[in-house]
């Protein structure tokens, strides 16, 4: 049997989640005799295969349009989608920004700040992905399984890698369910 | 993946990057480059969301802007915050501050060295894409890059042992710190350390080895003049922790020595319509005329000595790249990133030898709030300010960041434009081709979710378009 095929990446997060999968430390060695890692912020693919992967892990919520096409892009294309670290479960820390109007937001970051000089605008070029409120994965497509903490542990990530590269889907519960 | 059209190449998600960052390359009539954008294409708003926190939660919120380096905007904050309200920490806190950010430079400039930027040297810029990452890296070189893992440990250990946990710690507070370290804390970081510094200058071995087999490319792989900008001590001692500031121009001349508190007289930031990342200046000089560089290049560039040994004798064989000038060459920010790698473990048992870094004398309680606070740090990456104006109840009425990455903005724009005119230049596209203009970002080592506190992720498209603005042709980073 081939080993099942992971893809990962990352939303409105602060790439704290890839981190600590990276502090599994020398264990990387194991995961990659237990499973394909494809498309990820750390290796060169750049979308997850058409063909579809076994598992597809989304680190952040989701605050704009780019990141809502990567969402459904990897929904679309994984059988089992796991929602990694506070952002991607809740929205966690940026999703304070649901307290303000974006406007507001856009217009302190890149008119009002103090060392933005009297040319600031806001910018808007239709390369640019639109800010959207703050939302969990989960409020926009399904997710299957809901890995909390900010950033989870390095133990946590490797045991829910770990069994969902052996068919099992992972049950966080009692001192495996970690909300810090 | 990348779009390709007759018009334009879009190369989306930049990877091996911290953030999210796409790139586009548009062509003119003739099928030349035009000009080559990277879009930062994300917007948190830190900025505005602080606003009516208290101050004090800075240190643990604002390290939520990076998990590659939240050390950075934890001490940033925590500095801030003892300036306005009022509370220098004493000097054993200064210490420990100061060890846990030489964790975060090994660890932060280890991975980019080793996992990040390590496969495009160690396998090929035009290696497979399938296998140029540090999965094929292990499979190729699994004894140095089980020490690469090991150097990574070695620096986050270090956040871990002062802070509880290796991404978002929680130690530094107003006024000091919230832990003193022990005597076999401090052992078991002394014991780890002579491996570190092995693979630090293995790392360096392997620079310059490389180097010489690819003088070519170093020599027109964006090489441009700019000034430079960092933190010094007294003499122009490099400084990551506490010091002034120092901005030079491209012949090395002294253009301003400044304390940080007094950033805003000299430094002012543009806004492109095509970025959310905004562009730093020199404001005595103007956009753009006053673009400097920071991180590793810019800080030895403005560094005339290290205070370490073996940092000190690789600064000098650096200087002379360009005798004693500002070396301009991009690719070399891999260089001084190991050099400052280098420094930061020495200083490492310099910090652990001090007779104070025991001491439980960490915490200065007495305030005099003034209500507004700068926190200056040299991140990783660059020089990061965090401008705290509150309420004399601590409530925080506003705030201004200017991180690291973002100084760098008009440089890697600069980068990916002038390599993709040096590679680009026949109608066949080859992805390799497409890798060196993400390595051009990559050099750089942006930390995109830091500069879009703003922000917060760095993948990258390649699309072409033509001179009508039509998309021609999309090129991906799929196996396919």
């Amino acid at each position: 049997m081939s080993k099942p095929k992971v893809a990962t990446d990352w939303l409105a997060g602060c790439a704290g989640c890839h981190m600590s999968f990276l502090d599994i430390d020398e264990r990387i060695v194991n995961l990659i005799e237990l499973v394909d890692l494809r498309s990820s912020p750390i290796t060169d693919l750049k979308e997850p295969d058409p063909s579809g992967v076994d598992v597809g892990i989304l680190e952040g919520g989701i605050n704009n349009t780019a990141n809502e096409e990567v969402a459904h892009k990897m929904r679309k294309r994984c059988k089992i989608l796991v929602a990694l670290g506070d952002c991607a479960v809740f929205g966690g820390v940026p999703a304070m920004r649901n307290f303000f109007k974006i406007e507001d937001a856009l217009r302190r970051a890149y008119v009002e700040t103090e060392s933005t000089d009297a040319e600031g605008k806001i910018p808007n070029d239709p390369e640019l992905a639109k800010p959207t409120r703050v939302r969990a994965v989960s409020e926009v497509v399904k997710v299957d399984v809901f890995v909390p903490g900010c950033p989870p542990s390095a133990d946590i990530i490797y045991y829910v890698l770990s069994e969902l590269a052996q068919g099992r889907i992972p049950v966080l519960k009692d001192e495996r369910l970690q909300w810090h | 993946m990348a779009t390709v059209t007759p018009q334009k190449i879009t190369i989306e998600p930049v990877t091996r990057i911290e953030g999210h960052a796409k790139i586009t390359i548009r062509l003119n009539e003739a099928g030349k480059v035009e000009r080559a954008y990277l879009h930062i294409n994300e917007f948190r708003g830190f900025e505005k969301f602080c606003e009516g926190r208290m101050a004090f939660e800075m240190p643990v919120i604002t390290p939520r802007i990076c998990g590659i380096c939240p050390v950075s905007h934890h001490l940033a904050a925590a500095k801030a915050c003892d300036d306005l309200y009022g509370c220098p920490p004493p000097r054993p806190a200064q210490l420990l501050r100061e060890l846990m950010h030489m964790g975060q430079v090994i660890q932060s400039h280890g991975m980019h060295f080793f996992e990040l930027a390590g496969p495009d040297l160690l396998l090929g810029f035009d290696a497979d894409p399938a296998t140029r990452n540090v999965v094929g890296l292990i499979q190729a070189n699994p004894n140095l890059a089980l020490r690469a893992v090991r150097l990574r440990k070695f620096g986050q250990e270090i956040i871990h042992i002062l802070g509880g946990r290796r991404v978002h710690p929680v130690f530094a507070v107003p006024g000091g710190v919230n832990k003193a370290l022990t005597r076999s804390e401090r052992d078991q970081i002394l014991a780890g350390l002579d491996d570190a510094i092995e693979t630090i200058q293995l790392g360096l071995k392997i620079f310059k080895d490389w180097a010489e087999a690819n003088q070519e490319d170093i020599n027109r792989f964006a090489v441009f003049s700019t000034g430079y900008f960092g933190m010094v001590k007294p003499g122009n001692t490099l400084e990551l922790y506490d010091g002034q500031l120092r901005l030079i121009d491209a012949n090395g001349q002294e253009l301003e020595y400044f304390d940080g508190r007094d950033y805003l007289n000299y430094i002012a930031e543009h806004v492109e319509p095509w970025s959310y990342l905004k562009f730093p200046y020199y404001k005595k000089m103007g956009w753009p005329a006053g673009v400097y560089r920071v991180g590793p290049l810019g800080r030895l560039n403005v560094a005339d000595r290290i205070a370490t040994p073996l940092a000190d004798a690789a600064l000098k064989e650096f200087k002379a790249l360009n005798n004693g000038k500002p070396v301009e060459q991009t690719l070399y920010y891999h260089y001084a990133r190991l050099i400052e790698a280098l420094y930061a473990a020495e200083n490492v048992r310099a910090l652990l030898d001090d007779p104070d870094i025991l001491s439980t004398d960490i915490l200065n309680t007495r305030q005099e709030i003034r209500g507004e606070g700068v926190g200056v740090i040299e991140a990783p990456r660059g020089t990061l300010f965090h401008h705290y104006w509150a309420k004399p109840n601590g409530q925080l009425e506003r705030v201004n960041l200017i991180v690291a990455t973002g100084h760098n903005n008009w440089a890697m724009s600069e980068a990916v434009d002038s390599v993709a005119k040096t590679y680009i230049t026949g109608p066949e596209i080859r992805e390799g081709l497409l890798n060196r203009v993400e390595a051009a970002v990559r050099a750089y080592d942006p930390c995109l979710s830091c500069s879009t506190h703003a922000v917060g992720q760095m993948p990258m498209v390649i699309e072409i378009l033509d001179a009508q603005g039509q998309v021609q042709q999309t090129l991906t980073r799929l196996h396919e």
